[in-house]
């Protein structure tokens, strides 16, 4: 490999990495907010992205249109669900919460085969497809783009949770819901925003990711591509989830680069096997390591 | 009417089977398995097969996410390697009886490398764990060709014993069956020995178990081992009973499916893991006769069976796990004690 090929595969990587941690922030969310870690958010993202497709592609309505809708659309998916799922298992043990969201992920997926079938499909990319130049290296536009929408959107939610009062409140209910409840914080609706806002930001993640692969049902792997993301950055931390995701962005690009593109699917799963024999709680997780 | 069950030592006390009467049942259901291959056709003797198969697996997964309390989202993937064990053995003219307990040795060993960094602390990481594994492991089953023939998988030849080869369902139900009451029998005897209950104790109240002197870590990971173990077990009886394999025998969708038949069923119970395979094994059944009978007026139906099971099996754990957390053993305590209890009501 020639520094070149170093140089560039690298950026793609740290591209990559960005639009990660922004999928990675919704598990952080749900998982801040609830303790439980969503293997339901690859699904959310692929219901995003067929919404999206459904009104541009089948509807032919123009683009922002589209991502209205689709945001419309998988905030109330995202509602229906916390009511009819997660809100009667309250005070249920967190295993039975975690695999009801695995029997959501199974419902999802069926239900987006059953109604847009099998079928790979192609939607048009918002951003302009030219490659950006960095010094040599040639970088595909939809990344270097999506990159810096992830980044605007990841500081947006920063920022929210450090000074906006709705920030705040979500933050108390997420530590201490009876305390919350105690300072006249509604913590049953925050708990439902955060699904939402977990939902929008997989929306637009899967509208991204889905511009630039295809638009399946198997979008949603991705997801649980991320959820090493998120263990590596320690579930509760949303620094440690952007520097989980450029990591592990790049060790998947250069894997790529290495051993071809037949191993992209494994990387991450690999790595996180190695990465819980060394750092359980993630780089930048609570150490609070019960040893039980 | 019956009064009571009284009990006056404490090995009757513990016994599996309490009054004559169960007895009765079980040695009237012992001799149904028997028959039911010489009076059930070919459908029901296949049928029989795949719950015997299912019933195994769905055991392990008990023991794990029943009563440990440890969720296992790759149990599929250790199907896998119990059923490539024993093709790969079978293959090479390993007698069954050997490659079988391999198989599932192997499961077991697999079970304990992914357990041992994923068990020493507490939270979702075994779910995480397993999830990788079935990446990994899948990914493994489709590139190693020399071992595991590649995309292509396997075919595997029938057991064979003396001159007697069990090449039919007919035959191979009598493979299955006994190994599958045994494993079971097995599985509920685990719960009245030291091993079983600290489980138990693990899975409801760590701290508490830690304190009375149980080495969390370790019986974690037995019970994590175990599952596996006999998850390679069903496997070995998959690959004998399919007599082929390929990377796709053993999706995630099959581990979500023993996730959904353990919690259909009832976690920590015996009984519900026998229910719950049961009641799997039957729902793609049924839903095939309901899109075969919507095929005859519109043709186009019959592409709706996948979609249409995953979407079954995703409500069937969500709706049991709001609903009826317990599952279908404690509508069958419910229904019993209705008529033991008749014409009072409890």
């Amino acid at each position: 490999m020639t520094f070149l090929d170093f140089y560039e595969y690298s950026l793609i990587g740290l591209l990559l990495g960005g639009l990660y941690a922004l999928i990675g922030l919704g598990f952080v969310l749900v998982y801040k907010a609830t303790r439980v870690l969503n293997f339901a958010m690859g699904e959310f993202m692929m219901m995003g992205a067929y919404f999206y497709f459904s009104a541009t592609v089948l509807m032919g309505l123009p683009w922002w249109a589209g991502v209205g809708i689709a945001l419309g659309a998988s905030a109330v998916l995202a509602l229906g669900v916390e009511r009819l799922v997660l809100r009667p298992l309250v005070g249920q043990p967190t295993i039975s919460i975690v695999m009801a969201t695995i029997g959501l992920a199974s419902i999802l997926h069926g239900t987006a085969v059953m109604v847009w079938g099998a079928d790979q499909w192609r939607i048009e990319p918002i951003v302009p497809r030219a490659p950006f130049f960095l010094g040599d290296a040639m970088l595909p536009g939809q990344l270097v783009w999506g990159f810096g929408l992830a980044s605007m959107i990841i500081l947006g939610f920063v920022l929210f949770f450090r000074y906006a009062r709705g920030g705040v409140a979500m933050r108390a209910t997420a530590t201490d819901p009876h305390t919350a409840m105690s300072l006249g914080i509604d913590a049953p609706r925050n708990t439902a925003i955060t699904w939402v806002l977990a939902a929008l930001i997989s929306t637009i993640a899967g509208i991204m990711v889905g511009a630039m692969t295809n638009v399946s049902p198997e979008l949603g792997l991705v997801g649980l591509a991320v959820i090493v993301v998120v263990i590596l950055g320690g579930l509760d931390s949303i620094p440690g989830t952007i520097i989980a995701g450029l990591i592990i962005g790049w060790i998947e690009s250069m894997s790529v680069a290495v051993f071809g593109s037949g191993v992209r699917e494994i990387v991450p799963f690999a790595v996180i096997l190695i990465i819980m024999m060394v750092r359980p709680f993630g780089l930048f997780g609570t150490p609070e390591i019960e040893r039980l | 009417m019956r009064l009571g069950d009284f009990v006056t030592d404490y090995r009757a006390g513990e016994a599996v089977l309490r009054t004559p009467v169960q007895r009765v049942w079980f040695a009237a259901f012992l001799a149904f398995l028997v028959a039911l291959p010489f009076v059930g056709g070919q459908y029901i003797t296949f049928l029989g097969c795949l719950v015997g198969i299912h019933i195994i697996a769905t055991a392990g997964l008990n023991i794990t996410t029943g009563f440990t309390g440890l969720i296992s989202i790759g149990h599929a993937v250790l199907l896998g390697v119990g059923a490539y064990t024993v093709a790969w053995m079978a293959n090479n003219g390993v007698p069954f009886w050997l490659a079988i307990p391999s198989g599932a040795l192997l499961a077991g060993a697999v079970g304990i490398v992914i357990g041992i960094p994923s068990l020493r602390i507490k939270g979702l990481y075994l779910a995480v764990a397993t999830l990788a594994a079935q990446f990994v492991l899948s990914y493994i089953f489709r590139e190693w060709e020399s071992v595991t023939g590649g995309v292509r998988g396997l075919s595997v030849p029938p057991a064979q014993i003396g001159g007697f080869a069990f090449d039919s369902d007919f035959r191979v139900y009598f493979l299955i069956m006994p190994i599958a009451v045994v494993a079971v029998w097995a599985s509920r005897n685990l719960f009245r020995t030291r091993v079983g209950r600290a489980f138990v104790a693990i899975r409801d109240r760590d701290l508490s178990a830690e304190v009375i002197g149980i080495d969390i870590v370790r019986y974690k990971l037995m019970s994590f081992a175990l599952g596996a173990l006999y998850a390679g077990l069903a496997g070995g009886l998959w690959a004998y009973f399919f007599r082929s394999i390929t990377p796709e025998s053993f999706p995630l969708q099959l581990g979500i499916f023993y996730l959904a038949a353990i919690i259909v069923g009832g976690l920590g119970s015996t009984l519900g893991s026998i229910l719950g395979a049961i009641f799997m094994t039957l729902v793609p059944e049924v839903l095939r006769a309901m899109v075969n009978l919507a095929a005859i007026v519109s043709p186009a139906a019959v592409v709706y069976v996948s979609p249409l099971r995953e979407i079954v099996f995703g409500a069937l754990i969500v709706g049991f796990l709001i609903f009826e957390p317990h599952g279908l053993a404690e509508i069958w305590r419910r229904i019993r004690r209705f008529f033991a209890l008749w014409p009072f009501r409890s």
